[in-house]
């Protein structure tokens, strides 16, 4: 009499909704990576002068590279909305007896991404 | 006019006559005020009176009566019939553990991991107060670092949660890890040295990719995962010290 081991099937995390999104989450850090690999391609090219950064905004413009790039865009978001919001559940703060509300610290997360993204676009449309 | 009734599919397994288990359906009254625990219990009472689970308090105190309930890790003590009238419900021993019987599952393993954190009060050695010298008192505030994490009953329902665990059971788990903060964070306590090399391992907090269910079906907000997440902060700040700072090693 042994007690039963029950197999887990490969379809575990179709099966409920929260696994299902920790999946696609999990996969969203392959565009992350993917992202990451495409801008070491554009330094590449940049490196090479003027005509090699043409032939990357020439790769850029194919609708291939649009697509991907809006692809890329919408699991880079998820990517980061989904550990934005996690970020208060990691931090606990106290200021003095209290716990810092985990809202302020989603916000505060939230605010620098704003004020980052700010600065990135002043950079490049204002220089 | 006829009585309501609800289905119950039972996961059933007899090791003595079952090489697999099978599902047994049952048929009780619809009760508003029932929880799937007086189900069972009707069945085991009217119907089948070999049917096995665990149970003890009926109120989520002791932690005994955790099953799958239609496939989500659930105290079917504070679980109400209601929640799923009319549909059929399934009811299995929770996921990710051996099945003893029917709807009990051996919990060796967990026992185990339990006793690796070393989830009790450490003092070091020689610093412990003599019991004359009265009790280690306490501000709110520090009893309010660790309250939450003390909460746990050891109902299982977040392993059977964790896809991690269900998957290769070598990780210590959300409920051992959060006690291990639950101690670690305790101001009376001096045991962290004795707790990291568990915690810190491989198969301790690094296994953990912070799906999160467990602390979403844990009945008394225990909060492992966040723990767990804090742990992590913790080891790799710790690390970081020891490798830039060897001077100031801990003892």
């Amino acid at each position: 009499m042994s007690p039963y081991v029950r197999p887990v099937s490969n379809t575990w995390w179709l099966q409920r909704r929260p696994y299902t999104l920790f999946i696609v989450r999990e996969i969203t850090s392959v565009f992350v990576a993917g992202y990451c690999a495409f801008l070491l391609y554009l330094l590449y090219r940049l490196g090479q002068g003027a005509e090699g950064y043409a032939v990357a905004l020439e790769v850029m413009r194919s609708p291939l590279s649009v697509a991907l790039h809006v692809m890329a865009l919408l699991f880079v978001l998820y990517h980061t909305v989904t550990w934005f919001n996690l970020t208060p559940k990691v931090m606990v703060v106290r200021v003095g007896e209290e716990r810092l509300s985990p809202f302020l610290i989603a916000a505060g997360v939230y605010a620098s991404w704003i004020v980052l993204s700010v600065f990135i676009a002043w950079l490049i449309f204002a220089g | 006019m006829r009585e309501e009734t609800v289905q119950l599919e039972i996961f059933r397994y007899r090791p003595e006559e079952d090489a697999e288990p099978t599902y047994d359906r049952y048929e009780v009254p619809f009760r508003r005020d029932w929880v799937i625990l007086d189900a069972m219990n009707y069945i085991k009472d009217e119907i089948d009176g070999t049917l096995a689970y665990r149970w003890s308090c009926r109120m989520g105190v002791c932690g005994s009566c955790g099953m799958m309930v239609n496939g989500v890790p659930k105290l079917t003590c504070a679980t109400f019939l209601k929640e799923y009238y009319p549909r059929p419900i399934r009811v299995e021993p929770l996921a990710g553990f051996p099945v003893e019987r029917d709807l009990i599952i051996v919990m060796d393993d967990f026992m185990a991991k339990l006793q690796s954190v070393t989830p009790w009060i450490v003092r070091r050695e020689g610093e412990e107060k003599p019991v004359e010298e009265g009790e280690y008192l306490q501000t709110p505030a520090q009893l309010m670092a660790y309250k939450q994490y003390s909460m746990c009953i050891n109902c299982l329902l977040c392993y059977a949660a964790c896809p991690v665990y269900v998957a290769d059971n070598s990780f210590v788990g959300p409920a051992a890890l959060a006690l291990a903060q639950r101690y670690d964070l305790d101001s009376r306590d001096q045991g962290h040295a004795l707790r990291q090399p568990v915690v810190g391992s491989h198969e301790g907090v690094w296994e953990c990719t912070f799906v999160g269910e467990c602390s979403a079906v844990c009945p008394k907000n225990v909060d492992p995962a966040g723990a767990i997440q804090r742990a992590k902060v913790t080891s790799t700040m710790e690390y970081f010290k020891d490798t830039l700072m060897p001077w100031g090693r801990r003892a």
